[in-house]
């Protein structure tokens, strides 16, 4: 059977790009420190450089003279083709920090629609729940696949099937059709994060539940241990460093899918109704700073693994 | 001791046609007897119809009680039988539960519309996935190869830029659809550019990593060759980068439709799979957008497929190629 192993390394190689901010720290600590920096640098001068040639066609530059003075004015345009680096922190600052949380209604405190971090809540809960339900599923699919040899047969190509398809594109669907039996908010958004997240997690826990070498099962036999005993006790902990690697990916991809969710109804909040909204009323800088708030999101989610993972290898006894 | 173990390999196969056929029959029963309104006979014949499909994948999936003919297809059968399955369990619950097409169309009703829809679904194929997608696909991936080499013979580059395209991967880049339509308008042009950038990064990733995956002896050995950098990487790197480059040339091919399909959501001309599926389902035509899906689908797994078999062919020598 070529077919298998060939096709989810595929997915399984998302997993090389998965531990970004680990990967990032650590290659700062080997003396990366200073390459890094320097491309940061590069890449933020070729920004602000960019920003003059972007936005020539814009009337308020029409009459400016001088490059000095161009640059001045494009980099601080109201409604810029492309923003300077400073105009997004601004914004960022403005609307996260720079604008009260709460707001006082008429039922009490809600939070508010003005607030950046409103939006960033509204979608990391729906990741959040999201990637609960996913995790689970794939860890229940990765089960049923170790177990059931019919199951293993059955399911497999079509796990990995599922992937080649466009997923995103079933969104609007899934919005839509639980929208008419009086489901919205936060629910279809979860499901769609947590199709696109039980992917990972099942091929790698299956992957996870067969690393045990035919020596440790053959020993676990010897004790006459009952299936429910291998799994517990051999499977399940050899399978833990491969659920991390998966929840890496999983994390990631499950708020692109709750972002997605937002876009094709015009949810009403959300950093994809902010994406959306800010591409009808041209508000450019609106838009890059919810692109900002998403990447600040995604490197926590991550972090919040990464972390959860050394806790947990470290509680088991891995050595670093 | 053999003859019985044929014996019984040959009791299992003419079981396992048996129930396969049982299935078969029950379930093309029930989907003639679907719209005569035949309320408890419909439901027996499905029922029976998934327990012996059912029981058929769980003696197809075990090999070794079957003979060589049959069990040499259960990598086929039994998921082309579950898949079918599946099928058929979803017409039969849409017709039985009647389901409201705006819920769940049934396959029967996306299959009519792909049909009767033909020219349209072309049309939108060719905006989306020739015109956007594969174009977008083969300039990112290409530029994210070029960087690799400018990494592998910088090695400045390569530490400053790996770290950071690491980084990237794993932020949510489609979110720059927006921006990149308002820069290169509406048609297709903006939608490769999404393109573009979603599949640059994981080829740069991977090409670095297949272009240091040549052994230090082989490399030695072209280096005791007087061979120069370009015949170095020809002859050996190059080869040897190939999984690693088809790796993320599979990625990209399912970031590739993925993208162009979700930036057409942020605005496009009448045209496109994802302009077809966000007005579609404006009008709550459901069976349309599944038709779209399934063009969707179809592209992207066909996508996938040419792309495997052009890797074994390429790197028959891997040992994930070799029996």
């Amino acid at each position: 059977m070529p077919a298998i192993p060939t096709t989810t390394s595929a997915p399984l190689a998302i997993t090389g790009a998965a531990p970004p901010l680990t990967r990032l720290l650590s290659g700062v600590r080997r003396g990366a420190l200073i390459p890094v920096a320097t491309m940061t640098m590069v890449i933020i001068a070729v920004w602000y450089l960019a920003c003059l040639p972007m936005n020539r066609d814009l009337p308020q530059l029409a009459n400016v003279v001088g490059l000095a003075d161009r640059y001045e004015v494009a980099w601080g345009l109201e409604r810029p083709v492309l923003p300077a680096p400073h105009q997004i922190v601004a914004e960022l600052y403005a609307s996260t920090l720079g604008t009260a949380l709460f707001r006082e209604t008429a039922d009490g405190f809600v939070l508010n629609p003005r607030n950046l971090l409103t939006h960033a809540w509204v979608t990391v809960s729906a990741t959040l729940a999201g990637f609960a339900i996913g995790v689970m599923l794939g860890i229940v699919l990765a089960i049923a696949i170790t177990e059931v040899e019919a199951l293993r047969i059955s399911l497999m190509p079509w796990i990995v099937a599922s992937q080649t398809v466009p997923i995103l594109a079933v969104a609007p669907i899934i919005i839509v059709a639980l929208g008419s039996i009086g489901i919205v908010g936060l629910l279809p958004k979860a499901i769609i994060s947590a199709y696109l997240s039980f992917f990972p997690v099942a091929i790698g826990m299956v992957k996870g539940f067969g690393s045990p070498e035919a020596m440790l099962l053959d020993l676990m036999r010897t004790y006459n241990a009952s299936k429910a005993q291998i799994f517990l006790k051999l499977r399940w902990p050899a399978s833990i460093p491969l659920l991390f690697a998966s929840l890496k990916v999983s994390i990631s991809i499950s708020l692109v899918g709750a972002i997605v969710g937002e876009l094709p109804t015009g949810a009403q909040a959300g950093i994809g109704a902010r994406l959306l909204s800010g591409s009808y009323y041209g508000q450019t800088v609106q838009i890059w700073s919810a692109l900002a708030i998403a990447a600040i999101l995604a490197s926590l989610l991550i972090a919040a693994v990464v972390l959860a993972e050394r806790l947990t290898l470290n509680a088991m006894g891995a050595r670093p | 001791m053999s003859d019985t173990a044929a014996a019984s390999t040959g009791r299992n196969a003419t079981r396992l046609l048996a129930v396969l056929a049982l299935g078969g029959a029950a379930a093309i029963a029930a989907l003639l007897l679907a719209h005569h309104g035949a309320g408890s006979l419909f439901a027996l014949l499905v029922v029976v119809a998934w327990a012996a499909l059912w029981y058929a994948n769980l003696l197809w999936s075990r090999r070794r009680s079957l003979p060589p003919a049959l069990a040499r297809h259960a990598d086929k059968g039994v998921p082309l039988v579950f898949g079918l399955t599946l099928v058929f369990l979803w017409e039969a619950a849409c017709v039985g539960f009647n389901v409201p097409s705006v819920l769940l169309p049934a396959p029967s009703l996306i299959v009519q519309r792909l049909l009767s829809s033909l020219p349209q679904m072309g049309a939108d194929f060719v905006q989306t996935f020739v015109r956007a997608a594969l174009p977008g696909w083969l300039i990112g991936s290409l530029a994210g190869f070029l960087a690799a080499l400018a990494c592998d013979r910088y090695d400045f580059l390569r530490r400053g830029l790996i770290p950071i395209g690491n980084f990237v991967s794993a932020l949510p880049i489609i979110g720059i659809a927006p921006i990149l339509v308002m820069w290169f308008g509406f048609d297709w042009q903006s939608k490769a550019a999404v393109v573009v950038v979603m599949t640059f990064f994981p080829m740069l990733v991977n090409a670095v990593a297949g272009l240091a995956a040549a052994g230090t002896i082989e490399r030695d050995l072209m280096h005791s060759y007087g061979a120069s950098w370009l015949q170095t990487l020809l002859a050996l790197r190059l080869p040897a980068a190939m999984p690693f480059l088809f790796n993320a040339l599979k990625i990209n091919a399912s970031l590739a439709l993925i993208g162009a399909i979700v930036a057409e959501f942020f605005g496009t001309p009448t045209l496109g799979m994802g302009f077809r599926i966000s007005t579609e389902v404006g009008r709550m035509s459901l069976d349309m957008v599944w038709a779209t899906i399934v063009v969707a689908a179809v592209a992207g797994s066909a996508f996938f497929g040419v792309l495997v078999l052009i890797e074994r062919k390429v790197t028959f020598w891997h040992p994930s190629n070799r029996q």
